[in-house]
């Protein structure tokens, strides 16, 4: 074990879960990667104080919303949202996002019937990609929602997705 | 994690292990499962935030999250790090091929 392993180890309140590599190698290969690059300890921390509590705390969609942005979303067809027509499983639910819209800075995804509607909401610096891919809880049948941040606006694009068996919490 | 490099852009698939327990579902005994899951997840290469994940209870068990980036090479370290709403935190590190 190196020093810097051993230092990890003894913090206090750390938990030693993985992202995944060779222990769920079965998960990796269901998605279909081959060739996942070895892992290493890092000294990178997280900052949990910049997470947006209220949006992620807020029970509909428009609060949520409002809580993000500050500001309606405005319906437009360059947002691209690509979600099933119907879940037959709601605790795994594939949602990815993309947008042809230029300066995009954040991506979000509410499940409006969910109990807390906001999902998900990622930052997109200067020369990342305006897309996200990423898998979803869904409690039932729901318009999905994406939200795009761009040059100042937001953009939307909804849509129904059917569940069969809801997965509130997987 | 995969992070694979072609051309300029790199494209990176990340499976986190962590049970993201949502709050509203029961154990076998009718007891509530208290909420557990990743807040925030961030991605840096070469000392930048390449993007960043704030995540609610409703991200599914095991979160899965795909994404691309311009300026990284064959070779790069990618640093994973998360930190729970229970305080628990991860940081990794893995090449870019």
């Amino acid at each position: 074990m190196s020093e810097q392993a051993s230092a990890q180890r003894d913090r206090p309140g750390e938990t030693r879960r993985t992202v995944i590599q060779g222990a769920l190698a079965g998960g990796l290969a269901g998605l279909g990667l081959a060739g996942t690059a070895p892992l290493s300890r890092a000294r990178a921390a997280a900052d949990a104080g910049k997470w947006p509590k209220d949006a992620f705390s807020e029970k509909t969609e428009a609060a949520a919303i409002n809580a993000l942005y500050g500001k309606t979303a405005e319906a437009s067809d360059k947002v691209s949202l690509d979600a099933p027509e119907i879940a037959e499983n709601g605790a795994v639910v594939p949602i990815s996002v993309s947008t042809t819209l230029p300066d995009v800075t954040s991506i979000a995804i509410i499940v409006s019937e969910n109990p807390f509607p906001l999902a998900a909401n990622y930052q997109i610096p200067a020369g990342t990609s305006a897309m996200v891919a990423n898998r979803l809880k869904m409690a039932k049948t729901s318009k999905v929602i994406a939200l795009v941040q761009s040059g100042g606006k937001v953009f939307s694009a909804s849509k129904e997705v059917k569940v069969t068996v809801g997965g509130c919490g997987g | 994690m995969r992070a694979v490099a072609s051309g300029d852009t790199t494209e990176v698939q990340a499976l986190v292990q962590h049970p993201m327990d949502s709050g509203f579902i029961k154990d076998a005994k009718g007891n509530l499962i208290p909420p557990h899951y990743i807040e925030v997840m961030e991605f840096q290469h070469a000392g930048k935030t390449v993007f960043t994940a704030f995540w609610g209870p409703a991200v599914a068990k095991d979160p899965y999250v795909k994404f691309s980036f311009k300026g990284a090479q064959k070779g790069d370290d990618l640093t994973i790090s998360w930190v729970d709403n229970k305080g628990q935190s991860d940081s990794l590190a893995g090449k870019i091929q």
